[in-house]
């Protein structure tokens, strides 16, 4: 918590040392008022003084004056309280921001991406919210409670242990009621949760839910966490209900109170001067009710601490923690760059992980080679490809690009070498040309014509330049007004415009059609000759053209060569195939599928394919 | 205690995909949303009515009881204790009672509150199960959750805060008001007065605020938006070298957000000054005109002693109605909302319904099918087939060519434009929804299974005969494959499947089809599996779907080219229409759509 206020700049330290100057001088004439107030009464009541009304009226500025004395300063710390925390804030959040640009995906996966949109959103706002407060009330507060307590000793302490009674009554109600309904409040929590979650899946399921006619089963279940929620929600709400009549009770029974044992007391003669004692009293009344609520204060801010500091850890453990893949310094001549891959002894696990995701990988890909990779979900085969544009480092071994160490060359320059579109597209809020212009390649920032080049070779030309504005076109947050085919497309041509020298299609190609998908592959070796392509695939027809394949099982290459070799020597590779390809593909091991325009009937092409 | 109220989120990780309108706060129409409201509270009148008359009555008694401080201070003026101890006891037993009667009505109005959003949230959740499926297609889940979930909590916490205030606080500047007038007139005046100016100041001030917290909210919407766009999307960001671009679009909205947020903060933290400011104000002017009457005899001191309570008494109330009415707007909103999802149409009635297939044999027709999700603008334009029962009929097509709008039509979920299907010669449109859905098992490819033991999943809503079940699911498992699976769970079927899973998708979609055997429907409708499953898994799940489809009429919507050539008709879509029908060999000598796209798969 407190490491995070030196995010404080040295403005806000002078701006906060003259709010402390200002709320000192506001607690004093917050008190000062009072003793007008004392002076008044005294006039009236004190038939010993010969003041006239014109003394009442003095007297009367006087207060007036403090009073708006002490709104002046006010204002001005809520404005230096405004200010503070607002700048506070926006530096947290612009360090949050960077140092999770600063991340590899290992982080972003130990966090989770949900917990860091929190904690940047969130926990800031919490922050901001409790530093505006604590300048405007736990600091004067105190102050104020303490100066005022002095103030009251003073005058008499048969009446300061009237207040002190309420005070005292106060903290036991708070304290018993924290105690009965914190815990509660967890579990409301998770119950809101629950009937989140039911509701959620009733809506998810529906189609599923009416094919079972279970309509009546959802809402059984509906109905159960709705009852407990009801039950825990009564308890709490009639519990904090008692608050404020009891509040309202005490402040009332207190000002009689004072009255009823200044009266025992000037009856009684334990005073020397019942009539200074009596404007004395009506003071008293005016203090105590400024400690009341000094504490009222303090405990709602007190009530908001938890959660802030919970909110501050959060926001400090991501401030503090490092990446685990950070950029070298080596700068390579652009005229060098070549787009060969070379990775030796490759091991990989997860940090905390027992077993090995990646063993033993060793592969030398040339310059304009096309490499597939296959194999089971979970063989390893996307954190494979993800070594090179560093998603993941290598935890033994070492992959060079071009002949130099990956990990020593500066992260930008890595990044415009390499191309890398992930298995699900991501799309931003925008225009189709900011999704596909983004980010810089080799020669900076992607042109319009890079743009459309790359839209033509993803196959999305078509329907971009169907829409009214073109690559000008407004793209919704998630790209929820394309469809996944096209998000598929344009993260494709996002990668293709920045001309990579390495491109990396990590499973990319599920998503599209199987027409899309051979035309966009077509397209893409026209356009990119010379480069370097890595492809993950589930789909045999994807791949089947690959210079080379290698096939993997449990973190392992197990295989490598050419379609044909593959089917001939590899028992992974066959099993896959067999579960996709139809058999008589697979007994003519190659088979020889014809143009789709071509008269001849295919069916019949096929099987003359099965019989050579 | 609003402070307290909010403690009820303290990490919670998750973000609720709330509408904007809903947080905005603002109704369409005021009036017309809080009749709605209040009507649906009618069950409650008396309750409200008891918790309006406890309310009013401590704050009478309260302000009796100030009343009686002023005079106690008169007779210690006058020195007179046994007076003040007389009225010191009186004071004990009102304030006591103001207590009881202020708590009592509170308890009466959160406890309807709650009630109330209770029956609110029972209503949302039976509707949403009687509203067509249509409507679920075209708004987004995160919109009808919000509306159960936050906008009937946004009521509640309105409802809480407004009525108790409302009434408590009329009743206070009203009575505050008349028992000043009664006591001194003139002081009346001084104290009201002054408030007021105050108040005027401080409306001056609310007015000038009011557009820094919509520009704050704005803002704080837009950095969200591009902080959870960015960190989602981190890979890709730093993959394409884009970071500083982001992180100056981000320093940007994060500046406005600064200078909003500032201001918000500012005028937000005006509130309490200037609230305290108004009651100094009130409170001076009492004691100076108080004082000086008092100096000239006019009133004694007493009076002035309880006038410095009323004016407090009388300016906090005005400042809590100021609130009241914000969260009487916010509860408008969030009323407008939720009934507005209540007022949804419902699905037709079908009481009168009485179609029933009997002996099912599976033989489904389709008669002259027209069908169209708009009105004026038909996809399936007059459909005829026959399908012999015991069939299995692919459906193919690219992706986005309507391929569910078939499931959608034979279970019902849609109603064909006109036209008829039937099954075994009877019209779905003379059935109930309910005996429809009973003919037909469904696997589909986003499997869908809710928090719960296996078994509860797997026995879904189905009533197995008494002493068979464990055997029946057995071998419905056996049958699906999933066995071996569900044995080496530590927990076997009891294993809970919820947040911390650790089921593959391949095996969640076994766990269906397991559920698909149970209910063993003559029907059958199955979606093939998906990209995301593995190939052995994938070989798996295969199996225990020709095995499920075995002997029963059954729709496949299917990418597998083996499925699709073992299938006795095959039903080509595109854009929404069938535009192919046939074997796999009639297709192909047709050349036509179906060439094409069979083509496409496997050339390279």
């Amino acid at each position: 918590m407190l490491k995070l206020f030196l995010l404080f700049s040295a403005r806000d330290w002078v701006l906060f040392f003259i709010a402390l100057v200002f709320i000192v001088a506001g607690v004093w004439m917050a008190l000062a008022v009072p003793e007008y107030l004392m002076e008044i009464t005294d006039l009236v009541t004190n038939p010993h003084r010969d003041g006239t009304i014109g003394d009442v009226w003095v007297q009367g500025g006087y207060m007036f004056a403090f009073a708006i004395g002490g709104m002046i300063t006010s204002i001005i710390v809520a404005w230096i309280g405004a200010t503070i925390s607002a700048n506070h804030a926006a530096r947290i959040r612009h360090t949050i921001f960077n140092r999770v640009g600063d991340f590899s995906t290992a982080e972003m996966k130990r966090f989770s991406v949900p917990s860091l949109i929190t904690r940047s959103t969130n926990d800031v706002v919490q922050v901001r919210m409790f530093t505006a407060m604590a300048i405007q009330v736990l600091i004067q507060a105190p102050i104020l409670a303490i100066w005022a307590t002095m103030r009251i000793l003073d005058t008499s302490w048969e009446l300061s242990v009237v207040t002190f009674i309420a005070v005292g009554a106060l903290l036991v109600i708070l304290t018993v009621l924290i105690f009965l309904v914190m815990p509660r409040f967890n579990r409301i929590q998770k119950l809101t949760d629950q009937l989140n979650l039911v509701t959620r899946e009733n809506i998810s399921g529906l189609r599923v839910v009416r094919a079972y006619n279970a309509e009546e089963f959802e809402q059984k279940k509906f109905s159960d966490a709705n009852t407990t929620l009801m039950r825990n929600n009564l308890f709490v709400n009639r519990a904090m209900a008692v608050f404020w009549p009891f509040l309202t009770l005490l402040m009332s029974a207190m000002s009689a109170a004072i009255y009823w044992v200044g009266s025992w007391v000037i009856t009684t003669g334990r005073t020397d001067d019942p009539i200074g004692f009596f404007g004395h009293m009506m003071v008293f009344g005016q203090y105590s009710m400024m400690i009341l609520f000094s504490f009222i204060m303090l405990i709602m801010v007190f009530v908001m601490f938890p959660r802030t500091l919970v909110s501050a850890r959060r926001i400090m453990e991501v401030i503090s923690t490092e990446s685990t893949v950070m950029g070298g310094e080596t700068v390579i001549e652009p005229a060098n760059l070549a787009g060969g891959i070379v990775m030796r002894d490759v091991n990989f696990r997860y940090p905390g992980a027992e077993g090995n995701v990646l063993s033993d990988i060793s592969l030398e890909i040339k310059p304009g080679e096309t490499v597939a990779f296959i194999g089971g979900t979970g063989c390893g085969k996307s954190t494979l490809v993800g070594l090179v544009p560093r998603i993941y480092d290598a935890t033994d071994g070492s992959v060079q690009i071009g002949g130099t160490c990956i990990g020593d060359m500066t992260l930008e320059q890595l990044n415009s070498i390499v191309g890398y579109v992930p298995q699900r597209a991501v799309i931003f809020k925008g225009t189709i040309k900011s999704n596909v212009a983004f980010g810089e390649g080799l020669n900076g920032a992607p042109t319009d014509d890079d743009v459309v080049v790359a839209l033509k070779t993803a196959q999305a030309w078509e329907f971009v330049s169907e829409l009214e504005r073109g690559i000008e076109s407004d793209v919704a947050q998630k790209g929820s007004n394309l469809s996944g085919g096209q998000k598929q497309r344009l993260s494709i041509a996002r990668v293709i415009a920045r001309r990579p020298k390495i491109f990396i299609f990590d499973d990319t190609f599920s998503a599209l059609d199987y027409k899309t998908d051979r035309e966009l592959r077509r397209a893409l070796k026209e356009e990119t000759s010379g480069a370097t392509v890595l492809i993950v695939a589930q789909r045999i027809g994807t791949i089947k053209n690959a210079d080379r394949i290698y096939v993997m099982d449990k973190g392992r290459i197990v295989g490598s060569g050419t379609h044909d070799e593959l089917m001939k020597s590899n028992e992974v590779y066959q099993q896959i195939a067999q579960s996709q390809l139809s058999k008589e593909e697979l007994e003519g091991g190659e088979a020889r599928p014809l143009p789709a325009k071509k008269p001849k009937l295919p069916a019949e092409a096929l099987r003359k394919g099965g019989k050579k | 205690m609003e402070e307290v109220k909010q403690e009820t989120t303290p990490e919670v990780e998750k973000k609720d995909e709330a509408t904007p309108e809903a947080q905005e706060g603002k109704a369409k129409n005021f009036r017309a949303a809080w009749g709605r409201l209040l009507r649906f509270c009618k069950p409650w009148t008396v309750p409200i009515i008891i918790a309006v008359v406890l309310a009013a009555g401590g704050v009478v008694i309260r302000l009796v009881g100030v009343d009686q401080v002023g005079s106690m201070v008169e007779y210690i003026i006058a020195g007179d204790h046994d007076s003040v101890v007389r009225i010191g006891t009186l004071l004990a037993i009102l304030f006591g009672i103001m207590f009881v009667m202020m708590y009592a009505g509170d308890f009466t109005t959160v406890s309807v509150v709650q009630k109330v959003a209770y029956a609110l949230r029972k209503r949302i959740s039976g509707k949403i199960n009687k509203i067509p499926l249509s409507y679920y297609d075209k708004s987004s889940t995160g919109d009808v959750l919000s509306r159960v979930t936050n906008d009937v909590t946004t009521l509640e916490t309105s409802l809480n805060f407004s009525i108790s205030t409302l009434v408590a606080s009329g009743t206070m500047i009203i009575g505050a008001a008349a028992f000043m007038f009664w006591t001194n007139w003139i002081l009346a005046l001084v104290a009201i007065g002054s408030s007021f100016i105050g108040f005027i100041i401080m409306g001056m001030v609310m007015a000038r605020s009011q557009k820094h917290f919509t520009a704050q909210q704005k803002r704080i919407g837009d950095l969200n938006g591009h902080i959870e766009e960015y960190y989602t999307g981190h890979q890709v960001m730093k993959t394409s070298n884009a970071r500083g671009v982001v992180g100056r679009e981000f320093d940007e909205l994060n500046d406005k957000l600064k200078s909003s947020d500032k201001n918000a903060q500012y005028y937000g933290g005006l509130v309490m000054p200037i609230m305290g400011a108004i009651g100094d104000l009130g409170f001076i002017a009492v004691c100076v005109v108080g004082g000086v009457l008092a100096f000239n005899g006019t009133i004694g001191f007493g009076v002035v002693a309880a006038f410095m309570l009323y004016v407090n008494m009388f300016t906090y109330p005005l400042a809590e109605i100021a609130q009241a009415a914000q969260h009487m707007q916010m509860a408008a909103a969030s009323s407008e909302r939720v009934f507005e999802f209540l007022d949804e149409e419902e699905l037709t009635d079908e009481s009168e319904l009485t179609g029933k297939v009997d002996d099912i044999r599976g033989r489904v027709e389709f008669i002259d099918v027209k069908f169209g999700y708009k009105k004026d603008e038909p996809i399936i334009k007059g459909f005829n087939i026959d399908i012999p029962a015991g069939s299995r009929v692919a459906i193919v097509g690219p992706t986005g060519a309507g391929k569910t709008t078939m499931v959608n039509l034979l279970m019902k979920f849609y109603e064909a434009d006109s036209g008829q299907i039937k099954v075994d010669g009877v019209c779905l449109s003379d059935m109930r929804r309910a005996d429809v859905s009973a003919l037909f098992g469904m696997v589909l490819q986003d499997t869908w299974l809710f928090e719960g033991t296996i078994r509860q999943n797997l026995l879904y809503n189905m009533n197995l005969p008494e002493g068979q079940e464990q055997e029946i699911i057995d071998r419905a498992c056996a049958a699906a494959g999933v066995d071996h699976f569900i044995r080496t769970l530590p927990d076997g079927y009891e294993t809970m499947l919820g947040e911390k899973e650790s089921v593959s998708d391949g095996e969640k979609q076994l766990l269906t089809i397991a559920r698909a055997f149970i209910k063993d429907a003559p029907l059958l409708i199955l979606d093939e599996a998906t990209s995301s499953v593995d190939t052995r898994t994938e070989v798996l799940i295969q199996e225990a779907m020709d095995r499920l489809s075995k002997g029963h009429t059954s729709f496949i919507i299917a990418h597998r080219l083996s499925t699709i050539k073992n299938a006795d008709i095959i039903l080509v879509m595109q854009s929404g229409d069938i535009v192919e029908r046939g074997t796999h060999d009639q297709l192909l000598a047709k050349n036509g759509v179906y060439a094409e796209l069979y083509n496409s798969q496997f050339a390279a």
